[in-house]
């Protein structure tokens, strides 16, 4: 298998820095990455930015970093952070990216945990937050800034200007030219290439140390496998310290070559897309949502003659769109209609998405609503799902072209083995297995077994055309009082498909019944409770709204409906639901930074309210803490309402 | 601190301003010195707008001089201190609602722009390159403010808080010495104000303009002002830092009341 130029080179191309080397000098003048400074794109071609790469390098080195050091890298995706990480890899040196809006205390784990000495963060924000915990870590001994705003009258000495240190490393670099080459020379597939860590959806986040080898097999393999090459173009927003960030962003740029440009903010993100049009697109199903639910709104405030003609080409879209991008025959007179539909509505509007030039989106990391996926597919964007984890480089399964499923995440990808255990466990082996937990033989112990499988600790089959479909975590997977099987997972991404309900916790193993706290979702509940002149304060006087729990008893009672047609889950209806008064929040711990619910710690804080769910009463008062960013804390107090929902009995017959 | 305060730089001597019988202000006398942030407070009522207007030449006092950079003046005209440097904010944002942000700081760029309306319709030659220098100045306070995501967006449809902003943007703009803002964070929540205060100390600190601001929230003046004018009932009743006004008996009267 060849990609992109890589094949036919002499020196093997088997680490980061001498992939980065060799596209400096093969596509040297083409653009590497791009960032929008003072609302003007501004590019770096591979040669310049190898040559910032090298000075950084060499400025880490006069700072003291040396092979095997773990560099710290906190901050929106930037050039220079990206640059930073590379620049640590030359040296032999392990980045350590960690989630730029956790609060110092979050990081203090990492940063003991990894040992780290040096930081190289973006902004006074991230400074800040490293000089509050400095004291908790001894061993950190630079923090490194990018941007210098605000900082001035900053006078500690272990902080740093990335210019001065640039500057430096410039000089170092003159003084001994070879030492770069010496340093990449040195380097070896096998070397941990980045230490990620886990989220921790339970206990304390472990760092999953990845190899050179294999995030560039994961790279190659999903270059390979959607002919990604030098002329794509990525929008990098997604936190350096995810593992999917790392594939696209960084592995597979580097494997390809092709451009990576940083969004001005974590706010234009919008904007910047529709400027740069990327060909290749990553993001996690709940931006996709937020892109429709935006659409739709937009869509209800404008014109009738608009809205009817939009309408009018979605209802053509969801009836053949899917088929046409999947080359399925399709008769012509909807072929007619779908191409008109194009100029008039599916074209424009892919335009305002800014996805005119996409050849491929992916989306991983919770399920996809199967509407919300067809939406998306129909009017003509190539999107798939994937599936993987930081220990497997988020590369395990991939859905082909043309044969997409809406609820399986493709056969395994090039070069991957997947298998599943007796208890329904997925296993997988391939060269994008992790190497070890960092400093954790135990864990690393547990999680691959003596054949080399990595136990990914999901619950899912293989259907009879070899995809592999997930049901939910292995660990989540229990049972009610009756036996029956509850998926929590399963209903609550039932509830979620609707744009009302924004997150959702289902309770029921060990119980009678299901019971689940709804979320509900303040862009769309808001604009829907105005259009109908529903007046409210804020997040918890809207929740309470007795309109509002209508609408949401309507939407659990039509979850209750679906679920009554599969008899593996018509059991799990949810019986009684609640509107929790503050939105779920990974400040709070509810949530894990990637915004996975944390159902034990939720079960636990939220005690007295499935008290009350189960114990059948109608409200229940609840006051909780809550911090706001700046690490300050208030309080939330509220008299919560509890509905019971309308349950269905089981249809039969249509059970797999 | 770094920043340094320096000379006076506008000098207010007994200024007396009534608009028929009624006295907005009775002999008030108070400087400003460069680079500081000088609050002034006082109830409502208390002449504190009406002073704002006499400094940049709104209102004319009948009595009083003016010292602004040296110069004496019986009262200021507003584009004589509008090219002397003096923008300022209203209480009442005063930005075009249907422009977006971006054209609303252009705007702030009006006494900068020097090519006449001829060369600038043609949108040629040294036209061409000023306006392509004064959007670069503006895309620096936008980077500022941290107002990127609103670029293009028309003022109207924005929220308050952030109207407050794009507005000290557009007097920001004018690159001013001295910046008169009214009530910068009336009207505001609690992280909007802490974002206006570090916008102002930031305003103040990395561009060294000189601040002059009426506030009624007391945390804040005192927070980020070095020296405090109060004013009752249209007279000057306290003057000097935050901790001595704070103090001041008849400052206390003035708020809470004197006892019968």
């Amino acid at each position: 298998m060849t990609v992109a130029g890589a094949g036919e080179q002499p020196v093997k191309l088997d680490t980061f820095p001498r992939l980065l080397l060799a596209h400096a000098r093969e596509r040297g003048e083409r653009p590497a990455i791009r960032e929008k400074d003072l609302g003007i794109w501004q590019s770096w071609t591979w040669a310049e930015a190898a040559r910032e790469v090298r000075a950084i390098a060499c400025g880490l080195a006069e700072l003291g970093f040396k092979r095997g050091d773990r560099l710290g890298i906190i901050g929106d995706n930037r050039p220079r952070l990206y640059w930073s990480m590379c620049a640590a890899q030359m040296l032999g040196g392990i980045p350590v990216p960690m989630y730029q809006d956790a609060v110092a205390q979050e990081m203090v784990f990492v940063l003991q945990d990894a040992g780290i000495h040096i930081a190289v963060v973006e902004d006074q924000e991230q400074v800040d937050k490293l000089i509050e915990v400095k004291d908790q870590c001894p061993e950190l001994q630079h923090i490194i800034y990018d941007d210098p705003r605000g900082l001035r009258h900053y006078t500690q000495t272990f902080l740093h200007g990335l210019d001065e240190v640039v500057a430096a490393g410039r000089i170092h670099d003159q003084n001994q030219p070879d030492f770069i080459e010496q340093e990449v020379a040195l380097g070896r597939a096998e070397d941990t290439a980045i230490m990620l860590y886990t989220s921790g959806t339970t206990g304390k986040p472990k760092g999953v140390c990845q190899t050179h080898g294999a995030l560039i097999a994961a790279a190659r393999g999903g270059c390979a496998f959607d002919g990604l090459n030098e002329t794509d173009e990525v929008l990098s927003y997604l936190p350096m310290a995810w593992v999917g960030d790392n594939l696209f962003s960084y592995a597979q740029a580097l494997v390809a070559g092709f451009t990576v440009n940083c969004p001005e903010s974590g706010d234009t993100v919008m904007t910047d897309m529709r400027e740069i049009g990327p060909t290749m697109y990553f993001a996690p199903p709940r931006v996709f949502e937020n892109m429709l639910t935006q659409v739709m709104i937009r869509m209800e405030d404008a014109g009738a003659l608009k809205r009817r003609m939009f309408h009018y080409f979605m209802e053509v879209a969801r009836r053949c769109g899917a088929d046409i991008l999947d080359g399925k025959p399709v008769p012509f007179a909807d072929r007619l209609r779908y191409a008109l539909g194009e100029v008039l509505v599916y074209g424009p509007l892919r335009n305002v998405l800014g996805m005119s030039r996409i050849r491929v989106a992916y989306t991983a990391g919770a399920a996809i609503g199967p509407d919300l996926f067809r939406f998306y597919r129909s009017i003509g964007i190539n999107l798939k799902q994937f599936y993987g984890q930081t220990e497997t480089c988020a590369y395990v399964c991939l859905q082909p072209d043309r044969q997409i499923k809406f609820d399986s995440v493709g056969p395994p990808a090039p070069g991957v083995e997947v298998k599943i255990a007796d208890n329904g466990e997925i296993l997988v082996r391939g060269p994008m297995l992790l190497k070890e937990y960092y400093k954790r033989p135990d864990a690393t112990a547990e999680a691959i077994d003596a054949e080399g499988y990595f136990k990914t600790g999901d619950a899912g089959f293989i259907d009879e055309d070899g995809h592999l479909k997930i049901i939910d975590r292995a660990k989540d997977v229990g049972r009610l009082k009756n036996g029956a099987m509850f998926a929590p997972n399963y209903i609550e991404n039932k509830l979620k498909f609707f744009p009302y309900i924004k997150e959702a916790v289902a309770f029921g193993h060990d119980r009678e019944m299901v019971c689940a706290f709804i979320n509900i979702d303040m862009g769309a509940v808001g604009n829907w409770a105005e259009r109908r002149g529903i007046p409210y304060a804020g997040y918890t006087d809207l929740a309470g709204k007795p309109e509002v729990y209508q609408l949401i008893q309507e939407c659990v009672e039509k979850v209750n409906a679906e679920l009554a047609h599969d008899a593996m889950v018509a059991a799990t209806q949810v019986h009684r639901f609640l509107i929790l008064h503050k939105e779920l929040d990974p400040d709070d711990d509810e949530l894990t930074r990637t915004r996975k619910v944390r159902r034990g710690f939720i079960a636990e804080k939220y005690a007295v309210l499935i008290d009350a769910l189960y114990g059948g009463k109608a409200s229940q008062y609840i006051e909780t803490e809550v911090k706001f960013e700046d690490g300050r804390k208030g309080k939330v107090a509220a008299e919560l309402v509890i509905r019971d929902v309308k349950t269905f009995p089981a249809v039969q017959g249509r059970a797999a | 601190m770094a920043r340094k305060i320096g000379e006076v730089i506008l000098d207010l001597r007994h200024i007396s301003l009534s608009f028929g019988g009624v006295k907005a202000l009775t002999d008030i006398s108070f400087d400003v010195r460069e680079h500081e942030i000088r609050a002034i407070i006082g109830p409502n009522g208390a002449g504190k707008s009406s002073m704002l207007n006499v400094i940049n030449g709104v209102y004319r006092p009948q009595q009083g001089e003016i010292i602004f950079q040296g110069e004496h003046r019986k009262d200021m005209d507003t584009h004589a201190a509008a090219a002397a440097g003096i923008a300022r904010t209203f209480q009442n944002i005063a930005l075009f609602k249907g422009m977006t942000v971006l054209d609303n700081l252009m705007t702030g760029r009006n006494l900068k722009m020097r090519c006449n309306f001829l060369q600038h319709a043609l949108w040629w030659g040294p036209a061409q390159r000023e306006e392509l220098e004064h959007r670069r100045k503006v895309e620096e306070i936008i980077d500022f403010l941290e107002i990127e995501h609103i670029r293009k967006t028309p003022v109207g449809r924005l929220p308050y808080g952030l109207q407050k902003r794009v507005e000290l943007g557009r007097a920001l703009a004018a690159e001013p010495k001295m910046l008169l803002l009214d009530e910068p964070m009336a009207g505001m929540n609690v992280e909007e104000k802490q974002d206006m205060c570090r916008f102002i100390l930031d305003v103040n600190d990395q561009f060294g303009t000189t601040i002059v601001l009426i506030e009624h929230d007391m945390g804040v003046v005192m927070d980020i002002s070095d020296r405090v004018v109060v004013l009752d009932y249209g007279r000057k009743i306290a003057d000097g830092t935050p901790d001595e006004v704070k103090n001041d008996p008849e400052v206390i009267a003035a708020y809470l009341g004197t006892q019968h």
